[in-house]
């Protein structure tokens, strides 16, 4: 087997959870080498959204952003924000895949301060597309490079993007619509989903050489166990030399 | 309709739909007559110190970089903006000229976040109300109907709307709630584009962003092209129209006009420009050094292009890949 970093399984652990023709509404970082890597595996058919109008593309090339013409290079439309966000909001697109600086035990996420509102310790980008993807998808996954206490935590500075909220039912309370929230966090350390009760966050599977009590200690908010904690598959020879030859060939982020 | 919650941000322009009408009834002319200027007469003639902005597509990508460093040269103060961007916002930030941003998303993205903007609102010298991406688009699209609000699903629920100006009703129909959000009524939009004629009709290849939606929501709107095109070309394809001429106030020719973003099919993104603009705004010495070469340096975008070099462009050309 050979070596790999954590970033690489990272993506290879999200670009499985890509399922060929659905729609993936994708935002920048990660996401996009996950689909792309999805494309070019199990996932030929899969659809990827990008915020600025680019859906269906090739992703031949790695965008650097969400605009840029990479999101839409042999793409099947190149629109504007308007109907890659509405199409979201009346039920078309199964999975968005998202990125945060916090998560709490809700999967809600904060992209926006550190601190108080105004003016903050520490401002952040904002919500961008991540508000609408996660309030309009079926089923959102967030991708965290950095499982620790700072970053899993039990209070948001501020709740950005919403998962769960504050528990069963209240996405619907809010107005969100039904049957819609979090479906799995893809961390450095595993792959957690949510007990269908409670709406928390639960561990499924650790990556190899990682402990259940690792990912616990590392969550500042309780962290939910499955009855059987499965393992996640290392990445295997043809997932990284695709990742590493055709996906990042420019080492942007592996 | 009873409010149910309101967010707590002030409504940096509050939407004015019947001054809104009233103003393109008077001023929007619809002779055809040219409307090519310079981008110093553009900018002198339609942005004054503390009217709303709004800049399209974003930072790296079509973005109007060079009417933007055009607003820094001739120092329009005051100024508000609608926050989708990267380094337009970046550039106007750290001339200071802004007192607050609609800011839904304000970073480098693969590159991480912004340092002028952290500088800007963590003193407390700019001031924020947070929306979704989909929220300002919507809030552009329903100025461009003409209405005072648009309903959405998005934002409720959280923080995000707590921090806007948007209210949460229930639904007269359907008895659910939904997050109203007032329509963003710009004092001035700019929007890059790959070709106009003189009176400017626009098209636009690739995406579109929310230029569509932002030119219509626009009092003002000031469009760069890279190309100036027989008016003949444009009706042989009106289906291509984005933007019609009578929405338009001043035409200006910028080839390379986002530079150093880019513009599909016809060059590529600057990276090595974008990099060392990056590492030089986490320093405040740097950044005004930055700002003093590019944006005060040059008198004009053509000096600009000129400081840039023609190789160069000539290269980022090269990279940009085909269809």
């Amino acid at each position: 087997m050979s070596q790999y970093n954590e970033t690489e399984f990272l993506i290879c652990v999200a670009s499985r959870l890509m399922q060929d023709r659905t729609i993936a509404f994708v935002g920048t970082g990660i996401p996009m080498l996950a689909a792309s890597l999805a494309k070019k595996m199990h996932a030929p058919n899969l659809i990827v959204a990008f915020e600025f109008g680019g859906t269906g593309a090739s992703m031949e090339k790695l965008p650097l952003g969400v605009g840029d013409s990479r999101t839409f290079h042999k793409a099947v439309v190149a629109i504007g924000i308007c109907d890659t966000m509405e199409n979201a909001q009346r039920g078309f697109v199964e999975y968005g895949f998202l990125g945060g600086a916090q998560i709490d035990m809700y999967g809600n996420l904060n992209t926006t301060v550190i601190g108080k509102y105004w003016p903050p310790k520490v401002r952040l980008p904002g919500s961008g597309g991540a508000n609408d993807v996660a309030s309009h998808c079926w089923k959102t996954i967030a991708i965290m490079r950095q499982h620790d206490t700072k970053r899993f935590i039990k209070k948001l500075d501020f709740l950005t993007t919403p998962g769960f909220l504050t528990g069963p039912g209240t996405r619907e309370e809010a107005g969100l619509p039904p049957n819609t929230g979090p479906y799995r966090v893809v961390s450095n350390l595993g792959l957690m989903g949510y007990c269908e009760k409670s709406k928390r966050m639960m561990l499924l599977a650790t990556n190899p050489g990682v402990t259940v009590e690792q990912v616990v200690k590392n969550t500042e908010f309780e962290m939910l166990v499955a009855e059987k904690v499965g393992m996640n598959e290392p990445p295997s020879e043809k997932e990284l030399k695709i990742l590493r030859k055709d996906v990042d060939p420019d080492k942007l982020y592996i | 309709m009873d409010v149910l919650e309101s967010g707590i941000a002030e409504l940096f322009q509050k939407p004015d739909v019947w001054g809104f009408r009233e103003w393109v009834h008077k001023h929007k002319d619809k002779t055809l007559t040219s409307k090519l200027m310079s981008e110093q007469e553009a900018v002198a003639k339609l942005v004054k110190d503390g009217d709303y902005l709004g800049t399209e597509l974003y930072g790296t990508v079509r973005a109007p970089m060079s009417i933007t460093r055009e607003v820094i040269r001739q120092g329009k103060k005051h100024l508000r903006l609608a926050g989708q961007g990267i380094h337009e916002i970046d550039l106007l930030l750290a001339a200071d000229l802004v007192d607050a941003i609609d800011i839904t998303y304000v970073a480098w993205e693969v590159y991480g976040i912004s340092s002028i903007l952290r500088r800007s609102v963590e003193s407390g010298r700019v001031k924020t109300a947070d929306w979704s991406n989909g929220a300002i688009t919507w809030r552009f699209k329903a100025a461009a109907m003409g209405v005072p609000f648009i309903p959405t699903l998005s934002m409720l629920g959280t923080d995000t709307l707590k921090h806007s100006a948007a209210k949460v009703v229930k639904c007269p129909f359907t008895g659910q709630k939904v997050a109203l959000l007032p329509a963003l009524f710009l004092d001035v939009g700019l929007i890059h584009v790959h070709r106009a004629d003189k009176y400017g009709n626009c098209q636009i290849d690739g995406i579109s962003g929310f230029a569509f939606e932002l030119a219509r929501a626009s009092k003002k709107l000031i469009v760069s092209a890279e190309q100036i095109i027989d008016t003949e070309e444009i009706k042989k394809y009106p289906e291509h129209t984005i933007i019609p001429y009578f929405l338009v106030d001043a035409v200006v020719h910028a080839p390379y006009g986002s530079h150093p973003g880019e513009m599909c099919y016809m060059y590529w993104r600057d990276e090595e420009h974008l990099k060392t603009f990056l590492e030089d705004s986490k320093d405040v010495a740097k950044t005004k050094a930055y700002m003093d070469k590019y944006v005060y340096g040059v008198k004009n975008h053509e000096e600009y292009i000129n400081l840039i070099g023609k190789d160069r462009l000539k290269k980022l050309e090269t990279m940009i890949g085909g269809r």
